[in-house]
């Protein structure tokens, strides 16, 4: 699960990240849109992932820290006057905060009730966004949001954002392959044996859960100010739930899947909603897919493709 | 000092001085719980023995209110009629389901159960709104609890005052299915060791399906029994689940003592809590689980092991 | 000499069935002690007391001279205690070489560490530890397909990578054929030898033990019945009647 881009990995990043770069060449506004809302909806799935995958536990309040960012650097810029850099590090930070204490509590837990716990945490978010109308609009949303001028071009708010989810991307994938990543993934793997090899696992469920609010704030951030407005749905649950799918459908063993997932769930839902209403039941029949026939996603279902045709391969 | 309260909490003062109006919230509290407690003791029922949380509780609530509607006012059948509909209506959905999709995932890990459950959410929401349609609905209470009932006290509506009846009904009927029949018997024994059950011949997945159908069943009859003063609508199920969550939870997973207490609970919090401080309605139900699960993880009457594993 | 470990008076009550009896029990330095017993002896129950994944009832746990009792298993294993599991206890969807890697960037405190890629650590010490247990060769395979043996042996390298002073073998031979449990019981003689470790270990069956303790203690139903030399043991007539005469289990 965790090991070192292969020369072929390499060189696949690589080309993705200039294709990318090269997108507002195309002149075409939708696809730097589309893009856009990719990169930032991709980091999300891989934050939650840190929990899921990495760690072995399933959140179902993941939303909350995405929203938390948002909102808070969204009304800084636009309440508060505040210049971007302070307002974005503000917005991640309570992102932050708020995972570290939420994550304190919840890691006395497992199972179940580490997720109903998650759940019950990210619903109370909403809850006070919900009802804090004087300083988020409640259910009206926190719109519009005054984008520093620097970035509220389109063009120069896309490289903006993808210089920020790469390198967002880049830590995440240090943090993943380091020594903390690995003993992680031993957590997930036997919690009781990691325990008796020293680790401290209780500490590095509470480390990892930290690390996946932050990035899941940065992401959060971002999106408030793509859309220059911030709404309260954003911290139900149904949101927690559809990252969660986009992670498992890409697949959760590996470091890249829950990207690939939130890349292809993404455009599944914006080519679906321009022909029918009924996307749920779209979505709804790829997750019993997934989950009746290729529990580990697109990921799981692309190795076993390529180990049909020879060789194994790393994620 | 009365005015100091009033200032701080107007609804608080209220209640101090009026016994009238905190009796009424004190029965508003109890008919809400009662009526939630129903739902909600389906969903710890299933989670009992299935080990599974079936998040497509709150649909099924949903369709359950729905179908009375259709019933009840569109068919014109007495209320009764609608509202036992509704709980046959999902029973059978409840078989079905079971039969093709929960058998499949009993052994697998948790988070993808859950899923299996969201993805019957996803499904169900958008069957209902192309049976229904997405307008709001509206069901009137049946002729024979229309109006108030005179207490003494104060008057009160008939229709919730059935539901503080009927909630102890259900919840004495529940008890009597669990100890007193056979069926309670081996869906005790199921759920301990369902190997050594089936090893002594008895049918156990006949076992899961009548639990799952009970379970949904009550979902149906507590969603059309909401139906009058909870219009059925599309996306009335996201608040109820999460509600029904914060219930059993509170009372402890598979309890349906710690069930039926939790949802007492949440109605005196809720309505008391509005009353108090208006502008925390929603947050004060998540607050109460915090604080229960902060104090006993496993909730009042939960145990570590029901958590399933 | 003091004892390494030196257990006082320990018991184990669940609420009415006794699982560990007054049992009072030193460990010498270098020592290869072998604690035999039937299913059900209590012998599990006994390593759970010592290691910290259960409390006892009653009694204490010294190491060292000082007193660990009821000091949580993470703990307990950075004081110089490992532990090998009765069942199969080790990161399935890992690699084998990922198993023993694990365990030895927690040794050195780097589980924590977020920025230290981990491709490069203890990568000579990981692949020595392999070889020490004969599994180099499988360094790369995923932990939970190897065979039923290969796993033992993987968890006794995980044991061996906490450096430890002593080293508590539960059951090491369980479910093995008999060729196995000979490997595996000259296995462990040398790696002990080599290291200098203090060994206990449990086992059912007293023929595989007597070649490599230098004592022997007989757990019954939860209590230590005869302690001491192999031959004396062996000879010991409450051993020979629990073993040869009505306990039908022992007859294994």
């Amino acid at each position: 699960m965790t090991s070192p881009l292969s020369k072929t990995g390499m060189a696949a990043c690589l080309i993705v990240l200039i294709l990318c770069a090269l997108t507002p060449l195309l002149q075409s506004d939708y696809l730097i849109d589309v893009v856009t809302e990719i990169l930032i909806v991709a980091l999300f799935a891989l934050s939650l992932n840190i929990i899921i995958g990495y760690s072995g536990n399933v959140s179902f309040g993941h939303a909350a820290y995405f929203a938390i960012g948002g909102y808070v650097n969204a009304i800084l810029l636009t309440t508060y006057g505040w210049p971007l850099l302070p307002s974005a590090v503000a917005g991640v930070f309570a992102a932050t905060l708020t995972a570290a204490v939420v994550a304190y509590f919840c890691t006395r837990l497992t199972d179940i009730y580490f997720a109903m716990l998650t759940l019950a945490f990210s619903m109370l978010v909403w809850a006070i966004l919900f009802k804090w109308r004087s300083l988020t609009n409640g259910d009206d949303g926190f719109t519009p949001v005054h984008v520093p001028a620097v970035i509220d071009d389109r063009t120069a708010f896309f490289y903006f954002t993808m210089i920020v989810i790469v390198i967002s991307i880049a830590v995440l994938w240090v943090i993943t392959h380091s020594a903390f990543g690995r003993s992680l993934v031993a957590v997930r793997e036997n919690v009781g044996r990691a325990g008796f090899v020293g680790i401290h696992t209780r500490r590095m469920r509470w480390q990892a859960f930290v690390i996946a609010g932050f990035f899941a704030g940065v992401a959060g951030v971002l999106f408030g100010m793509y859309h220059r407005g911030m709404y309260v749905e954003s911290a139900f649950w149904t949101q927690s739930a559809q990252v969660l799918i986009m992670t498992l459908l890409g697949g959760i063993y590996s470091f890249f899947g829950p990207l690939i997932g939130a890349a292809v769930l993404f455009m599944l839902e914006r080519l679906t909603n321009e022909y029918t209403e009924y996307w749920p039941t779209v979505l709804g029949s790829i997750l019993l897919i997934i989950l009746l026939f290729q529990p580990d996603g697109l990921v799981g279902l692309g190795k076993r493709i390529k180990n049909k045709f020879g060789g194994g391969g790393s994620p | 000092m009365l005015d100091l309260i009033r200032e701080f909490s107007p609804g608080l003062a209220i209640l101090l001085t009026n016994p009238q109006f905190a009796f009424i919230q004190l029965l508003n509290s109890i008919s809400q719980g009662m009526n939630l407690f129903i739902i909600a003791a389906g969903l710890s029922l299933i989670f009992g023995v299935l080990k599974v949380i079936n998040f497509a509780h709150g649909v099924f609530y949903m369709f359950g209110a729905y179908v009375v509607h259709t019933v009840f006012m569109d068919w014109g059948a007495p209320f009764w009629v609608g509202a036992i509909a509704s709980a046959l209506a999902l029973g059978v959905i409840a078989a079905i389901i079971e039969r093709t999709l929960f058998r499949q995932i009993y052994e697998a890990e948790h988070l993808m159960q859950l899923l299996l459950t969201f993805a019957i959410v996803l499904i169900m929401g958008d069957l209902a709104k192309v049976i229904w349609g997405t307008e709001q609905y509206s069901v009137s209470y049946p002729a024979s609890l229309k109006g108030a009932t005179d207490l003494g006290i104060t008057f009160y509506p008939s229709y919730r005052l059935m539901l503080c009846v009927i909630g102890p009904l259900i919840l004495i009927a529940l008890y009597w299915f669990a100890e007193r029949t056979r069926w309670g018997r081996m869906t005790k024994a199921a759920t301990q060791d369902r190997e050594m059950l089936a090893a002594l011949g008895i049918n156990v997945p006949l076992i899961y399906t009548s639990v799952f159908i009970l379970g949904s069943a009550l979902a149906g009859f507590g969603g059309a029994l909401a139906a009058p003063f909870s219009s059925p609508v599309p996306g009335m199920d996201a608040t109820l689940i999460v509600e029904c969550f914060v219930i059993v939870i509170v009372g402890g997973l598979g309890s349906l003592w710690g069930t039926f207490v939790g949802a007492l609970l949440y109605g005196l919090v809720f309505n008391f809590g509005s009353v108090i401080y208006p502008n925390g309605q929603d947050v004060f139900a998540y607050l109460l689980l915090l604080v229960v699960l902060l104090i006993r993880p496993w909730g009042l009457y939960g145990k570590p092991e029901a958590g399933g594993h | 000499m003091t004892a390494l470990l030196s257990i006082k008076n320990l018991w184990k009550d669940f609420g009415g069935f006794v699982a560990t009896r007054d049992v009072t029990f030193d460990l010498a330095e270098g020592e290869r002690h072998a604690i035999i017993g039937p299913n059900g002896a209590g012998k599990t129950t006994f390593f759970n007391l010592i290691t910290g994944h259960m409390h006892p009832s009653k009694g204490s746990v010294e190491f060292r001279g000082k007193d660990i009792t009821g000091i949580p298993p993470h703990k307990v294993v950075k004081l110089g205690i490992a532990r090998s599991f009765q069942r199969i206890n080790i990161f399935p969807r890992m690699s084998v070489f990922e198993n023993v890697q694990v365990a030895l960037m927690s040794r050195e405190d780097q589980s924590l560490k977020m920025f230290k890629l981990c491709f490069d650590l203890h990568v000579a010490e990981t692949n020595q530890l392999l070889d020490t247990v004969g599994l180099l060769s499988e360094a790369e395979e995923t932990a939970g397909e190897l065979a039923y043996g290969k796993q033992k042996q993987l968890e006794l390298a995980i044991a061996l990578a906490e450096n430890p002073d002593v080293l508590l073998l539960d059951e090491p031979t369980a479910g093995m054929s008999p060729t196995e449990t000979g490997d595996a019981i000259k296995l462990v003689d040398r790696i002990t030898k080599e290291r200098g470790l203090t060994l206990l270990f449990t086992e059912h069956d007293m023929g595989v033990v007597f070649g490599i303790s230098d004592r022997i203690s007989v757990l019954h139903h939860g209590e230590i019945i005869a302690s001491g030399l192999p031959d004396d043991v062996r000879n010991d007539p409450e051993v020979r009647r629990i073993y040869l005469g009505e306990d039908a289990d022992a007859a294994a």
